[in-house]
C-alpha cells in the first residue's frame, strides 16, 4: 500500500507547520491587534511605523500580530478567549460588548481623546459616472426609479449606519412626525436591490454585478473603492446631512496584562493620535482630529453636518433596541 | 459479453450529456476562479502565493489535513464494521448520529465547540488553569475540523459494506483466520475504492472548510489564518486577485489527492496484469 | 459487557471486533459529537417553552424555512440525476478527459464555499458570462431563489457522485451481463437489475446533498440577494443571532435545522436497513 508515502508526507508536512509557527513564536514581546475586516492594508502600513518608533524609544524590538475580521466576530471571540491586547473596531457597540463582560475597562470611551475614536468616518454614497439619477441627498434615493445597494442592517454595522442616517435626515425633514418618518424609510428600504451581509459584498454587487444606482457605505470605503475600480467610472456624493461612524479602540485590559503588554497596547493606541499616524489615516480617506492635518486634506473631505446616535437615538443600545432586534422597527418596515 | 449501456449511441449520448453538463455546472466556475487569479499576470499571481502569510496559511491547512484523515480513517472504518457487521439495540441511532455534522452549519458547530472549550466553557475554563488555550490555535482548528469530516469515510463505507454482506468474513474467520488478517485480506481490498473516496472527500473538505474554522481559529496573520481564512481576508481588503490566487490553490490541492488515488488505481491494475 | 456478549451472541456473527469497534465508535462519537452537540441544547435550556416557540415561529424566520426548503429539494433532485450519471459515466465508460471530470466532482467540497458563491454570482449575474446568456432569455438565476438551488447544487454535488459510484464499481461484470443476456433492453436492464443494487447509495447521497443544503451558508449569501422574505435562508437568520450576540436564539433556530435533518437521516437509515435486509434474502 501506499500508506508509508502518505505518513512520510504527513510528517514533513507538520514539521514544516510546526517549524513555521515556530519562528513566529520568537522571544520578542508580541502585540496582537484584533482589528475588523477591512483594515488590513491600513495596520499593515502603521504597525512598521510604530515598531520603528518603539525601538527608537524603548530600544526594544516588538513584533505586531494582526488578527481581521467582522467586527463583532472578532469581539465574540475575545469574549471567549482570543488574547488579543487591543482592539481597533469600527462599531462601538461591540467595544461595548467587551466592557460589559469586563475585559475592557467600564470607561473605555474616556481613556483616549474623542470618544477613543482616533479616527471617524460618515455615510456617504457612490454612484456612477455623471450621476445620471442626480442623486445629492437621502431624499432623492426615495425616488420610484433609484435603485440602492448597501448592506443589511441585520448583518452589517456599515448597514445600520446607513439606516440610521437616512432615519436622522427624515426626522429633521419631518419635525419627528413619526408616521412621515416611517414612510419614507418603508419606500427608503424598497428601492434596497440587494442585500449583502457585509460592505464588502455590497460592492461587488454594485461594481462588478452592475446591480443599483448607488452604494451606500463609510465615506472612506466610498474613496478606496473609487480609487481601486477607477476614478473616472465613479462619483462620490458626500450628503449634506449624515451621521457620524465612530472607529472605536480599546485596550483589553485582562488580556494585556496577561501577556505583560500593558504599557506596549496603551502606547499603540495613543501612537494612533499622533501627527504622522493621523496623515497616514487621512491617506486612507478616514476623517482625523489633527488640526494640521485636517487643513491639509480640507480638499478631501467636504463639510457635512454629522448626526450622532447618542444625540437622535439616545444611546447604541436604545438605537439596538427600537430599530434591529428581531421584530422591532426595522423587520417590520420591510414586512410586506 | 456485452454489458449495459455498452450500445456506441447509449455510450456517447450519456458521455455527452455528463460532459457537458460538467462543463457548465463544475468546470466553468473553475476557469472563471483561474482566469481571475491570472488576470493581471503570472508575477503578481506568484507574488500572492509566496507572500509570507500565504505560504503559512498553505502549511497550516496543509497540516490540519494530514491530521484529520487519520483520526477520521479509524473512526470510519471502526464504525462502518460496527454497524454493518453485527446488530445490536440502538444500531441505527448510532448510524444517525454520525449524521449530525451535516446536519450542523457550520458555524454553528464552530461556535458549540467555542462555547465548551472557551474561556467561559466548562472544559475551557478548567484547561485555563494550567495555561492550556485549545481555541484560538492549531488544535482548536484541528478539534472543529474532525467535527465537520468526521462522517465522510463512514459515510462511503456503510452503504458499500451494507451491500456486500459478511459472507467472505466468515469464510475467512471460519477457516481459522485471525480477526485482523481477515480484515486486511479480505475486507480492505473490498472496501478500497469507497475508502479512498472516503479520504478524498475528507481531504477536500478539509482544506476547504471556513464557517466552522472561522470562529475558532481567531484569524490571527501567519499563525491561525488558514488558507480559506486569508483567503477571505484578501478578498475583503479589495485583493481580489490574492484571494482568487488562493482559490486556484486550494483547487489543486484537491486535484493532488485525485492523482494520488489515480497513481494508486495505476499500481493495482498493475498488480492485477502481473499477477 | 456481559449484555454486549448477549448480543453479540444472539446474533449469526461470528466475526470478531466487536468491542473493539463499539469502543471506538461510541468514544469518538460521545467526544466528537455528542459532548458539543450538548453545549447547543445548553443556550437553548435558558430559554422558556413559549420564547423558544417565539423565536423559531416567527415570520421572518419561517419564510426562510420555506425558502431553504423549497430551494434545497430541487437542488437535491438535481443533484440525484445528475450525480447518478456522472457517477455512471466515470465507472462504466473509458474517454479522453475522464481524469479531469474525475477530479471535477470534489471541487465543490475543497473551494471554501464563500468562493464558489462569489464565483456563481459573477457567472450567472446579468453581466456574467451565464448571466448574459440566460437573461435575455428571460431566464433569472442571480438574487432569486434558482440561485440559491443552483448554489446549494454546486455545494452538494459531490455526495451524490461519491457515494453511488463506489456501489457502482463494486457490481460484478456477471450481473449485467446475465441481465443482457436475457435479452432485455438497456433501460429495463438498468431498472430491473442495477437500480435496486445502488439504490440505497442513491437516496443518501440524495439524503445527505438535501440535509448538506439546509445549513449551507457561505455559497449561498451572495448570489441570494438576501431579500427578507422572499430570498432569505435559514442559515442567515442564524447568522443574524449571532451578530446580536444572541446564542439562545442562534441555537433555537440551529435546533430546528438539526430536528429536521437528523430525522430525515434517520428515516433514510431506517429505511435502508430494510431494504439490504429485503434484498440479501431476509439476511441483512
Amino acid at each position: 500500500m501506499a500508506l508509508p508515502t502518505i505518513f512520510r508526507r504527513s510528517l514533513i508536512a507538520i514539521a514544516l507547520g510546526v517549524t513555521v509557527s515556530g519562528t513566529a513564536a520568537a522571544q520578542e514581546r508580541e502585540l496582537l491587534n484584533s482589528s475588523y475586516d477591512i483594515a488590513r492594508e491600513l495596520f499593515a502600513a502603521i504597525n512598521p511605523e510604530f515598531q520603528a518608533w518603539w525601538q527608537e524609544e524603548h530600544g526594544e524590538e516588538i513584533a505586531i500580530s494582526q488578527s481581521h475580521g467582522g467586527s463583532s466576530a472578532q469581539a465574540r471571540a475575545i469574549l471567549q478567549g482570543l488574547r488579543a491586547d487591543v482592539v481597533t473596531f469600527n462599531q462601538v457597540t461591540d467595544v461595548q460588548v467587551l466592557a460589559d463582560a469586563g475585559l475592557v475597562a467600564e470607561d473605555w470611551q474616556d481613556a483616549f481623546e474623542n470618544n477613543a475614536s482616533p479616527y471617524y468616518s460618515t455615510t456617504a454614497f457612490l454612484v456612477r459616472k455623471g450621476n445620471p439619477k442626480g442623486i445629492e441627498s437621502w431624499d432623492d434615493l426615495v425616488k420610484e426609479d433609484v435603485q440602492m445597494v448597501f448592506p443589511n442592517p441585520k448583518t452589517s454595522g456599515n448597514g445600520r449606519y446607513t439606516y440610521l442616517a437616512a432615519w436622522g435626515f427624515a426626522e429633521n425633514e419631518f419635525d419627528g412626525d413619526e408616521e412621515q418618518i416611517e414612510e419614507f424609510m418603508r419606500t427608503f428600504l424598497a428601492n434596497v436591490a440587494v442585500f449583502d451581509t457585509g460592505g464588502r459584498g455590497a460592492t461587488t454587487s454594485f461594481i462588478e454585478r452592475e446591480i443599483g444606482d448607488v452604494l451606500i457605505s463609510f465615506e472612506s470605503e466610498v474613496n478606496n473603492i473609487r480609487g481601486e475600480y477607477g476614478s473616472d467610472d465613479y462619483e462620490v456624493i458626500v450628503p449634506p446631512v449624515s451621521i457620524l461612524a465612530e472607529f472605536p479602540v480599546a485596550v483589553v485590559g485582562e488580556n494585556a496584562e496577561r501577556n505583560g503588554n500593558s504599557d506596549l497596547a496603551q502606547s499603540y493606541l495613543e501612537y494612533l493620535y499622533t501627527e504622522e499616524t493621523q496623515r497616514l489615516l487621512a491617506g486612507f480617506n478616514y476623517r482625523v482630529h489633527n488640526e494640521t492635518v485636517v487643513e491639509e486634506f480640507a480638499d478631501q473631505f467636504p463639510e457635512t453636518e454629522l448626526l450622532e446616535v447618542d444625540e437622535v437615538f439616545g444611546s447604541w443600545d436604545e438605537a439596538m433596541e427600537t430599530h434591529f432586534e428581531g421584530g422591532a422597527l426595522l423587520d417590520q418596515l420591510q414586512r410586506r | 459479453m456485452r454489458r449495459i449501456g455498452d450500445a456506441p449511441v447509449v455510450r456517447r449520448l450519456l458521455i455527452g450529456a455528463a460532459l457537458v453538463l460538467s462543463a457548465l455546472f463544475l468546470l466553468l466556475p473553475l476557469v472563471a476562479i483561474f482566469a481571475q487569479a491570472f488576470s493581471e499576470g503570472v508575477m503578481v499571481f506568484w507574488a500572492n502565493v509566496s507572500n509570507t502569510f500565504t505560504l503559512h496559511a498553505i502549511g497550516l491547512t496543509l497540516m490540519i489535513a494530514l491530521l484529520t484523515i487519520p483520526v477520521c480513517l479509524v473512526f470510519g472504518v471502526a464504525l462502518a464494521w460496527l454497524v454493518t457487521r453485527f446488530s445490536f439495540p440502538g444500531r441505527r441511532i448510532l448510524q444517525t448520529l454520525i449524521d449530525i455534522p451535516f446536519a450542523v452549519s457550520p458555524v454553528v458547530a464552530g461556535l458549540i465547540y467555542l462555547l465548551l472549550y472557551g474561556r467561559n466553557g466548562w472544559i475551557g475554563t478548567w484547561l485555563d488553569g494550567y495555561d492550556i488555550q485549545l481555541m484560538f490555535s492549531w488544535p482548536g482548528i484541528l478539534m472543529v475540523t474532525i467535527f465537520v469530516t468526521c462522517p465522510f469515510v463512514a459515510r462511503e463505507l456503510i452503504p458499500l459494506m451494507q451491500a456486500q454482506g459478511s459472507r467472505e468474513e466468515e469464510a475467512a474467520v471460519t477457516l481459522g483466520a485471525s480477526g485482523w488478517t481477515t480484515f486486511r485480506r479480505v475486507t480492505l481490498p473490498n472496501i478500497r475504492w469507497a475508502l479512498l473516496y472516503g479520504v478524498i472527500l475528507t481531504n477536500a473538505r478539509a482544506v476547504g472548510e471556513f464557517g466552522a474554522v472561522s470562529v475558532v481559529s481567531g484569524a490571527i496573520r501567519g499563525k491561525t489564518n488558514t488558507l480559506p481564512l486569508h483567503l477571505e481576508q484578501l478578498y475583503q481588503d479589495y485583493n481580489a486577485v490574492g484571494a482568487f490566487a488562493c482559490a486556484a490553490l486550494l483547487a489543486f490541492i484537491a486535484l493532488l489527492t485525485l492523482s494520488a488515488k489515480a497513481g494508486l488505481e495505476w499500481r493495482a491494475a498493475r498488480r492485477e496484469a502481473f499477477a | 459487557m456481559s449484555q454486549l456478549a448477549t448480543w453479540r451472541t444472539g446474533s449469526t456473527r461470528v466475526l470478531p471486533g466487536f468491542g473493539l469497534s463499539m469502543g471506538i465508535s461510541v468514544l469518538f462519537i460521545s467526544l466528537v459529537l455528542l459532548l458539543p452537540i450538548t453545549g447547543l441544547f445548553g443556550q437553548l435550556a435558558g430559554l422558556s417553552l413559549a420564547e423558544y416557540w417565539a423565536i423559531i415561529t416567527e415570520g421572518r424566520v419561517v419564510a426562510s424555512y420555506m425558502v431553504t426548503i423549497g430551494a434545497a429539494a430541487v437542488a437535491a433532485i438535481i443533484n440525484a440525476i445528475f450525480g447518478l450519471l456522472l457517477a455512471w459515466v466515470l465507472v462504466r465508460y473509458d474517454f479522453p478527459g475522464k481524469r479531469l471530470l474525475d477530479a471535477l466532482m470534489d471541487l465543490p467540497f475543497a473551494l471554501p464555499t464563500a468562493v464558489a458563491g462569489i464565483t456563481l454570482a459573477t457567472l450567472y449575474a446579468s453581466s456574467g458570462w451565464m448571466g448574459g446568456l440566460l437573461e435575455p432569455l428571460g431566464f433569472q438565476v442571480a438574487y432569486t431563489w434558482v440561485g440559491i438551488a443552483l448554489a446549494m447544487a454546486f455545494t452538494s454535488i459531490p455526495f451524490v457522485v461519491r457515494t453511488v459510484q463506489p456501489v457502482l464499481e463494486d457490481l460484478p461484470a456477471e450481473v449485467d451481463e446475465a441481465a443482457m443476456s436475457l435479452g432485455a433492453t438497456d433501460g429495463v436492464a438498468f431498472r430491473r437489475v442495477i437500480l435496486p443494487h445502488i439504490w440505497p447509495a442513491l437516496v443518501t447521497g440524495t439524503g445527505l446533498a438535501f440535509v448538506r443544503s439546509l445549513g449551507e451558508f457561505g455559497a449561498i449569501i451572495f448570489i441570494a440577494g438576501n431579500m427578507p422574505y422572499e430570498t432569505e435562508i435559514t442559515a442567515l437568520m442564524i447568522f443574524v443571532k449571532l451578530q446580536e450576540y444572541d446564542y439562545a436564539g442562534a441555537s433555537a433556530i440551529a435546533s430546528v435545522v438539526l430536528f429536521v435533518s437528523l430525522a430525515l437521516l434517520l428515516a433514510i437509515n431506517v429505511w435502508q436497513g430494510r431494504f439490504v435486509r429485503r434484498l440479501h434474502g431476509g439476511k441483512g
